[in-house]
């Protein structure tokens, strides 16, 4: 027998179940219905908001704001050129520095450590992740950076002095110090997500390379293939987390508008000028012309991050 | 098997238990009925034209191999597939003559308890606030109701010996046959009038099995009891009449006695002398 | 041995791949020292640094002049928890309340829709959100507070909760739900009474997570609280934070306020190690409770 064949009476109506409702029911259901809009309204309110409020600086500047690397207050000639570049340098070089060490983590804590020490370091990572950014950057400027002035760049300058990323005055704080205090912090985030999307291969696939004679490395390098895409979609997330971070950068990058070749210079990162000049910023323009490089900031974490999610999603969601 | 779309209810000899095609509303005898009534889970047929008449204080069972649409139908009677993604009812049922969507689904739930195959108390409740549950979340608020609620169903259900010493313990304490004779008593503390079992002894010990099937048979007297089993058995034992599913049909609906001994259809027979299933 | 060794002769690949093998599992687990290396660093140096300067005084006193040696936090302190009190007025609710509808109201694609905007949300730098608080509060009261701060703070903590309390209620098994509704119980009140307490100790320690977030975010709170040297209670007025404090302190010249500092910041980083050990705790028992 055909299920076609089948006739069907009509429907029991869920419209009509659903109107003999309580009312404590509509309602409540259109509540969190409701604080689940105010969710979607709000990032869309931020956007519109810090568009509106850089108003002034785009009409004034247009496309050479982003070209421009004169930022002087005084003149009210504003560009934003090094701090995109410093942006742009810090972060990538954090991922750089990174990306290697966490994917390294990531296999070390799901692959390799028994339990017994997978809980306790798990842990201590998660806990990276938690720590204010203020810490990070009071320590950079007290330890890391005194450390980077006396050991590692000296170091980096007899080693590969001849290449001019690691040419010039040695300070300790600046570009490089910035990427690793970066590095430091996006870590947690990079493993964590590598973590989540190798739990989502399945181990069926872990066993078919062991049993065709494969190394343990051999094995974890096929999972490791197998969730690229999720661990590029974690990589962009600590980029993301990168791009955006305020406090520690602003404390050890140096703070200071220029575009140079050696990472031993200082320099100035987008979210740093706002937390610097933003509190005591005099005119309609100044002001606004920080909160466009916030709407910069805002417009490209939004990128990477939604670029990132569909990476993740694209490998968590198979299972 | 051809004729499916139009099978009675009940094809009994005896007496009382006859349909009509038609629903009658003078009729107080009949707990329940369904016309016509099929399940669809996104496009796929569940149950396909249920039709059923169960008496008042009477026990019916039904039996089948699994996924032959028994708990489907079960849950479709307090309207549990709600909360289902792509879950679609079709047809009419009938609660004590009012059609289930005169009422809402509250006060119908109130009315047609339900006991789930896994005893299911609430976690952060202890044991008195189970049963005391679906009164004090319907807003009732007496201490001296709640104390003799608890008593009398805790009693009934041959529990309140066992726990009354730690009535403030956590539900989750008890052992799995307590926690589904619980179950019950919370399930009866709201003063239903049908309750629909579904498979409630199959996670259970034998002797938890025994002492709720007891219960069962007691309960006739108050309740009007639908109870889905996997055990033949057990529908044997307990129930007054026995429906048959078979592929999301209802193969065959007739006294228990009847079903087992004398069955009217042939798939009936096979099934039940273990030809299959 | 000879013999076998003849017979079974590898082949000289397999000694590479082995090679490769013990270097790469051996690099994945230097990867894992220096990862925590660092926060072994930070977490002793704080402590180290900052016990030393954490006393009473720390928690009960004000801030002292320039030159004169002492003092402590208290402003700051109470600032901080003013400015998470009313980010939690904000963030509690709309976060426990989306994440209620996302786990217990939505369809597939509106849960993905907010769950995606939820993650947008938490990957907005925190400066921004300070801006966000700036452009709405701040301009039209004609002055930096409490309220703006909080307000920023109350964003920042919204994605956190929404997550934790749409994951915790996925955890409650939808049986719980069923026998709850089976008593003629509304839906509502199956939510909020069954499914939401028997998730509460999770979304508890979420929220206890988000803030430890919001205690130590120090960018949105620099032109919306701004900070404050004095004893200011008042919501529509500037407002010490700890944070802002550590920060106004760690870039200052003097030596007495970096200890102070050291110590606000050893306070912050109890208050996180604390928070993730509890909430530790919590999950590992929700987890064997459920098996």
């Amino acid at each position: 027998m055909q299920e076609s064949d089948i006739k069907i009476s009509e429907e029991i109506s869920t419209k009509e179940i659903r109107s003999k409702r309580k009312p404590g029911d509509i309602f409540f259901e259109n509540l969190t219905l409701l604080f689940a809009l105010l969710l979607i309204g709000l990032v869309l309110f931020i956007a519109i908001e810090i568009y509106g409020d850089s108003a002034e600086s785009i009409e004034h500047f247009g496309f050479s704001f982003i070209f421009s690397s004169d930022w002087n207050p005084v003149t009210e000639k504003f560009g934003a050129l090094a701090f995109i570049y410093g942006t742009i340098v810090s972060s990538i070089l954090a991922l750089l520095i990174s990306l290697p060490v966490s994917i390294g983590v990531a296999v070390f804590l799901s692959e390799i450590v028994h339990k017994s020490v997978r809980t306790p370091v798990s842990f201590l990572v998660e806990i990276l992740a938690a720590i204010p950014s203020i810490i990070y950057g009071f320590w950079g400027i007290y330890v890391l950076a005194p450390f980077m002035a006396s050991t590692v760049q000296p170091a980096l300058s007899s080693l590969f002095g001849f290449l001019p990323l690691f040419q010039g005055p040695i300070f300790g704080t600046g570009m490089l110090t910035a990427s690793l205090i970066l590095a430091i912090m996006i870590t947690p985030i990079i493993s964590s997500i590598t973590r989540d999307v190798l739990k989502a291969i399945p181990v069926s696939q872990r066993e078919a390379a062991y049993a065709l004679g494969a190394t343990r490395w051999e094995a974890i390098k096929m999972a490791l293939l197998n969730a690229r895409s999720g661990i590029l979609g974690g990589a962009v997330l600590g980029l993301g987390r990168a791009i955006g971070e305020t406090m520690a950068v602003t404390m050890v990058i140096g703070n200071k508008a220029q575009i140079k070749a050696s990472l031993f210079e200082p320099a100035y990162s987008m979210a740093s000028v706002i937390a610097n000049e933003f509190a005591e910023a005099s005119g309609s323009l100044h002001i606004s012309s920080l909160i466009e490089i916030g709407l910069l900031l805002f417009g490209v974490t939004f990128i990477v991050n939604t670029f990132a999610r569909i990476l993740i999603y694209s490998v968590t969601r198979k299972t | 098997m051809e004729n499916d779309t139009i099978i009675t209810d009940t094809i009994d000899d005896s007496e009382d238990i006859h349909d009509s095609g038609k629903h009658d509303t003078a009729d107080t005898k009949t707990a329940l009925r369904t016309i016509n009534l099929s399940v669809k889970f996104f496009d796929k047929l569940a149950i396909k034209n249920i039709n059923i008449r169960v008496k008042k204080n009477n026990v019916a069972a039904i039996i089948g191999p699994s996924g032959c649409g028994k708990s489907t139908f079960l849950r479709s009677i307090n309207l549990m597939h709600d909360l289902t993604p792509g879950a679609k009812v079709y047809g009419d049922i009938y609660v004590h003559n009012e059609h289930i969507t005169d009422n809402n689904v509250v006060d119908l739930r109130k009315k047609v308890g339900m006991v789930f195959q896994k005893p299911n108390p609430f976690p952060t409740m202890s044991i008195y606030d189970n049963v005391a549950a679906g009164l004090k979340l319907n807003g009732i608020r007496n201490k001296s109701l709640f104390d003799e609620t608890v008593e009398k169903n805790l009693t009934y259900t041959g529990l309140w010996d066992e726990v009354k010493d730690r009535l403030k313990s956590p539900a989750i304490s008890l052992s799995g046959g307590q926690q589904q004779r619980l179950c019950i008593a919370r399930t009866i503390a709201v003063k239903p009038e049908i309750i629909l079992m579904d498979e409630p002894t199959s996670a259970l010990d034998p002797v938890s099995t025994s002492k709720i099937e007891e219960l069962i048979i007691n309960f006739k007297k108050h309740y009007t009891i639908i109870i889905v089993t996997h055990n033949m058995q057990q529908a044997g034992r307990i129930s007054d009449y026995t429906a048959f599913f078979y592929l999301g049909k209802l193969v065959e609906y007739s006294r228990t006695r009847r079903l087992f001994t004398n069955p009217r259809e042939k798939l009936t027979e096979e099934y039940v002398t273990g030809k299959f299933g | 041995m000879e013999l076998t060794e003849k017979k079974f002769k590898m082949p000289g690949n397999i000694r590479r791949r082995k090679l490769v093998n013990s270097v790469m599992i051996i690099l994945c687990v230097i990867a894992g020292i220096i990862t925590i290396l660092p926060l072994l660093y930070i977490f002793f140096y704080t402590t180290k640094s900052g016990i030393t300067s954490l006393n009473l005084d720390f928690f009960i006193n004000m801030p002292k002049p320039v030159g004169e040696e002492g003092g402590g936090m208290a402003n700051a302190i109470v600032g901080s928890i003013i400015l998470i009190g009313i980010g939690s007025l904000i963030g509690i609710p709309v976060g426990v309340m989306s994440g209620i509808y996302i786990s217990e109201y939505s369809k597939n694609i509106t849960a993905f829709i907010i769950k995606f905007v939820t993650d947008i949300l938490s990957g907005i730098p925190s400066i921004i959100i300070g801006i966000f608080a700036y452009g709405l509060i701040v301009i039209n009261m004609q002055r930096f507070s409490a309220l703006a701060g909080g307000f920023a703070l109350g964003i920042l903590m919204i994605p956190t909760i929404t997550k934790v309390t749409e994951e915790m209620l996925k955890l409650v098994p939808q049986s719980i739900r069923e026998a709850s509704l089976a008593l003629g119980v509304s839906r509502w009140k199956t939510v909020l009474r069954i499914a939401l307490t028997t998730a509460s100790s999770g979304i508890i320690t979420g929220i206890l997570l988000a803030i430890a977030r919001a205690a130590g975010e120090t960018a949105p709170l620099l032109f919306t609280a701004f900070g404050n040297s004095f004893w200011q209670t008042e919501i529509d007025q500037p407002i010490a934070a700890l944070p802002l404090q550590i920060f106004a302190y760690a870039i200052s010249p003097y030596e007495d306020w970096h200890r102070q500092a050291w110590a606000g910041a050893f306070v912050l980083i109890l208050l996180v190690f604390v928070i993730n050990l509890i909430v530790r705790f919590v999950t590992r028992n929700k987890f064997s409770g459920n098996q």
